[in-house]
């Protein structure tokens, strides 16, 4: 009898497939964090050991050096085909957000900008459901309009798995091939197949951070989990939420869901 | 540790009967929220100037909060002492029934939520209809606002009672009925709070007893191809396995090809490569023997696979501002196979507040309804009472999701089935060959297929066309409606698959025909082209001629020798050729002749010479 963590692998992989089968080009954001390391070994996975379209990293300069090391590491090991898409300076960004949301709106021109650039039809991206409430609305096959905005108050209907991939030719499509995991089935998966994970998530001195993002607007939580069986340990009895650390979704009520609709991530 | 899979779990029922509220209070009770979460809730309701809204806790868009009222469906995990769920909150106004739908269509039970203040409302109906459809079976109800009727026994049984009867017609019978209030928190964990007259379980007891979903690997084997990829040399075909198992060295059939080879290889990264693989998981297989095999075709054992046809009828939820009406081509996605698909008939609608089947002429927006389809081309279906996952489909309108529904193809006939079976025959050889019989006769056997619509001319020529063979010394029959229908196709009606079967026999025995030496002329307005495709298969290469007898609609209703036409204009006849129903042109007949340009007796020329032509030794 498979488990669990083998039927969200199934489902992922099948995703992954499916993007790639209808949507093309292809390219897949890799912000190097736990999620978006699962989602490349998912890839290789469906692909039997390749990454058969680009892996980009939406750049603002501002990742955690240990990113960026780490980043350096994974290139070599895993022969990614990878695109550095810098992200346009905090000034372009919508004025009348609140100053962390400017900061993460950045990484929105810049995924803009590439997707124009190179004329991605599909986007792979890591987010899950359980991250965040507006996270939870989303579609595994989401259309954008061409300003990449999300139109969240009509989404295409998804019966079962037959998935919409037909749009007209200027949208695309971000696919989510994770949004049905939780952050401890992707720890617990983590686990199993020995994915490299960036040290930040492991405890120094009583902090450690649990969700990564731009070194200026994340902050890291009180832990001594140091390793994943701690790290798992401590997510089952935890009530603090997976982005607590994350200064962006708790600045008002609607940033999230200004940002998102936006064509945030 | 091995997990199992949490159940998904739907929530279903009219709008404003407190779904979301229901479930944002069960995560609390179970102690789930985050910290912090409750308060936060307090200064949202309190900026809104509502009482306490566990609703909140789920509805994450800024308006819905604002108009209390969940727009799209959510996923939230919750997890009680014994069990793990993935919980889908799915809106309960009517104009978002395409995201109920959405959220139910993955759930393999259900929680049905109704007010007991309102009872059944017209969404409860119809949610619970659909679940029937969408095959979620487990459903519980929970009878909510109890604290509103003083937790009194009168008014839970008076409802319990209702609900029981409308989902008896429906055909569902409920796990449990429990009442719960969502603002008190009453009967979600223990049924301490409630009065001594409830005996029955509390909310999560009865969630807790729910049966675990149905695994589909004891069904056949069903993997719609997704997608090949080149490994070198090699090809890897990719699919997720709806049903069923494949194992190396079985031989699977590619349908609608019916072509098969052996599974030589499956492959894996990075886990070493397996044996078998199951329902759900996603196979990488090398085969024995090159293939053309492409995305969309449905892979299966030869035993159990899947049903071949044009033909079939569906249970459809249609959601479209535009009604749909009979003659609608749509595209139908089946798996991964995309097929355009006509609306050939619209059999009923279903009222869902009697639950009566009632004759309809077009379906809105929001309603269910069974129809006849047909596809452009035969495609492999399933019926989906059998075969849930490879039975049910998406309707599209160019770049819209306009419906979806299941399949029931039972009462068609299978294409596949005929050589199938003829399978287990060896052919006796005859001792007259062909050869002979043709120098016998002086020209070969042939079928003569006429083809057009009525009134274009077809009998007409047949006739004249067989008198003059006959008189050139040629051996020659008709076969028309009458002396068929009388005799040989005598069982058959007039219904889309008796008509379809009518011609299937017409091009077996006109092939007999000319394998007798005969040239057979038959003359059917035959109007699909893939009937007309099957009778050509059954002659031998080259001695199929399709004669395209071609005159419009308009020449053909003025002609209308027999008052068909005005018939079927005034409805008497129904499913007429060229009213309200197609004609497919041949793409490639062997002749036209267009009866609206030159005479009988220039056309009934032209046939017979074509014919000698074609046939004479």
């Amino acid at each position: 009898m498979p488990d669990y963590l083998h039927a969200l692998e199934q489902q992922s992989i099948h995703v992954i497939r499916e993007a790639y089968a209808r949507l093309k080009p292809l390219a897949m954001l890799w912000s190097l964090g736990k999620d978006s390391n699962t989602m490349v070994w998912l890839v290789r996975k469906a692909f039997l050991g390749r990454v058969p379209f680009p892996v980009m990293l939406l750049d603002t300069g501002n990742e955690f050096p240990e990113v960026y090391a780490f980043r350096d590491r994974l290139l070599a090991e895993w022969g990614l085909d990878y695109v550095n898409a810098a992200c346009p300076p905090v000034e372009a960004t919508d004025a009348t957000l609140p100053p962390a949301a400017r900061a993460a709106a950045r990484k929105t021109l810049g995924l803009k900008a590439i997707i124009a650039e190179r004329g991605f039809r599909g986007i792979l991206l890591g987010i899950r459901r359980d991250e965040q409430l507006i996270r939870g609305k989303e579609r595994v096959f989401s259309p954008r309009r061409p300003d990449g905005s999300w139109d969240f108050r009509d989404q295409p209907a998804e019966f079962w798995d037959h998935y919409q991939t037909d749009f007209p030719a200027d949208v695309h499509v971000r696919v989510h091939p994770l949004l049905a995991w939780t952050e401890l089935d992707i720890w617990r998966y983590v686990e199993r197949e020995r994915i490299p994970v960036c040290e930040l998530y492991f405890a120094r001195g009583g902090k450690r951070y649990r969700s990564l993002g731009e070194s200026d607007i994340t902050f890291p939580i009180d832990s001594d989990a140091a390793t994943i069986p701690e790290i798992i340990a401590e997510l089952e009895q935890t009530r603090q939420s997976e982005r607590a650390g994350r200064a962006m979704d708790h600045e008002r009520e609607d940033t999230f869901e200004r940002l998102r609709a936006a064509g945030y991530m | 540790m091995e997990r199992s899979a949490p159940l998904a779990l739907v929530l279903a029922g009219h709008v404003d009967h407190g779904k979301s509220s229901l479930l944002g209070r069960l995560l609390h009770e179970l102690d789930l929220l985050p910290a912090g979460k409750a308060e936060e809730l307090a200064a949202m309701s309190t900026r809104r100037g509502v009482p306490l809204e566990w609703s909140f806790v789920l509805d994450g868009f800024q308006a819905e909060r604002d108009q209390a009222i969940t727009l799209d469906t959510t996923r939230v995990r919750l997890k009680t002492p014994h069990r793990e769920f993935v919980v889908i909150d799915a809106p309960g106004h009517k104009e978002l029934l395409k995201n109920m739908i959405g959220g139910a269509s993955s759930a393999a039970a259900a929680l049905l939520v109704l007010d007991v203040q309102a009872g059944s409302e017209e969404q409860t109906l119809r949610h619970a209809y659909l679940l029937k459809l969408l095959g979620v079976h487990a459903l519980l109800v929970a009878i909510n606002k109890m604290d509103l009727v003083g937790y009194a026994e009168a008014a839970f049984a008076a409802r319990s009672h209702e609900v029981t009867v409308a989902l008896h017609k429906i055909g569902i019978e409920p796990r449990a009925i429990v009442p719960v209030s969502a603002r008190d928190g009453a009967n979600l964990r223990e049924r301490g709070a409630m009065p001594g007259w409830y005996r029955g379980p509390s909310l999560i007891d009865a969630l807790e007893a729910l049966p675990a979903a149905t695994p589909e690997h004891a069904l056949p084997l069903r993997m719609p191809v997704q997608d090949v990829y080149r490994q070198g040399e090699r090809r890897v075909l990719a699919g997720r396995l709806d049903s069923g198992r494949l194992a190396v060295g079985d031989e699977l059939v590619f349908s609608p090809s019916g072509r098969s080879a052996k599974v030589a290889e499956l492959l894996a990264w990075p886990d070493a490569a397996p044996d078998q693989v199951e329902a759900g998981g996603n196979a990488s297989i090398v085969l024995d023997r090159p293939l053309v095999v492409e995305r969309g075709d449905m892979a299966s054992h030869h035993e159990h696979a899947p049903k071949l046809t044009a033909v079939f009828d569906a249970e459809i939820f249609w959601l479209s501002a535009t009604p749909l009406i009979p003659g609608r081509e749509l595209t139908m996605q089946l798996g991964t196979r995309s097929a355009g698909i006509r609306v050939q008939a619209i059999r009923h609608r279903i009222d869902v507040a009697t639950l009566a089947p009632e004759l309809a002429s077009t379906i809105a927006a929001g309603e269910i309804a069974s129809v006849t389809l047909r596809a452009h081309e035969l495609i492999a279906v399933d019926d989906f009472a059998a075969m849930p996952a490879t039975g049910r489909f998406v309707l599209r309108d160019a770049y819209v999701t306009v419906g979806g529904g299941i399949i029931d193809a039972s009462g068609y006939p299978d294409h596949r089935a005929m050589p199938e079976r003829a399978r287990n025959l060896t052919p006796m050889r005859h001792q007259v060959t062909e050869t002979e019989r043709a120098s016998r006769f002086g020209h070969v056997g042939a079928v003569v297929w006429l083809t057009g619509l009525s009134a274009a001319g077809k009998s007409t020529l047949a006739m004249a066309l067989e008198r003059r063979l006959f008189d050139g010394g040629y051996a020659t029959y008709v076969l028309d409606g009458d002396n068929v229908r009388r005799g040989l196709n005598a069982n058959l009606g007039f219904s889309p698959e008796d008509r379809q079967e009518n011609i299937r026999r017409v091009g077996e025995a006109a092939a007999l025909f000319a394998e007798a030496g005969f040239v057979c002329i038959t003359a059917f307005i035959s109007p699909y082209r893939d009937d007309r495709r099957r009778a050509r298969a059954a002659v031998a290469k080259g001695h199929f001629l399709e004669v395209y007898v071609k005159a419009d609609l308009a020449a053909c209703e003025a002609r209308d020798p027999k008052g068909l036409y005005r018939r079927a204009r005034e409805g008497e006849l129904k499913d007429f050729t060229g009213i309200d129903s197609p004609y497919e042109e041949p793409q490639a007949a062997d002749l036209i002749l267009d009866t609206t340009q030159e005479d009988i007796a220039a056309c009934v020329d032209k046939l017979t010479e074509f014919v000698a032509a074609r046939c004479r030794v």
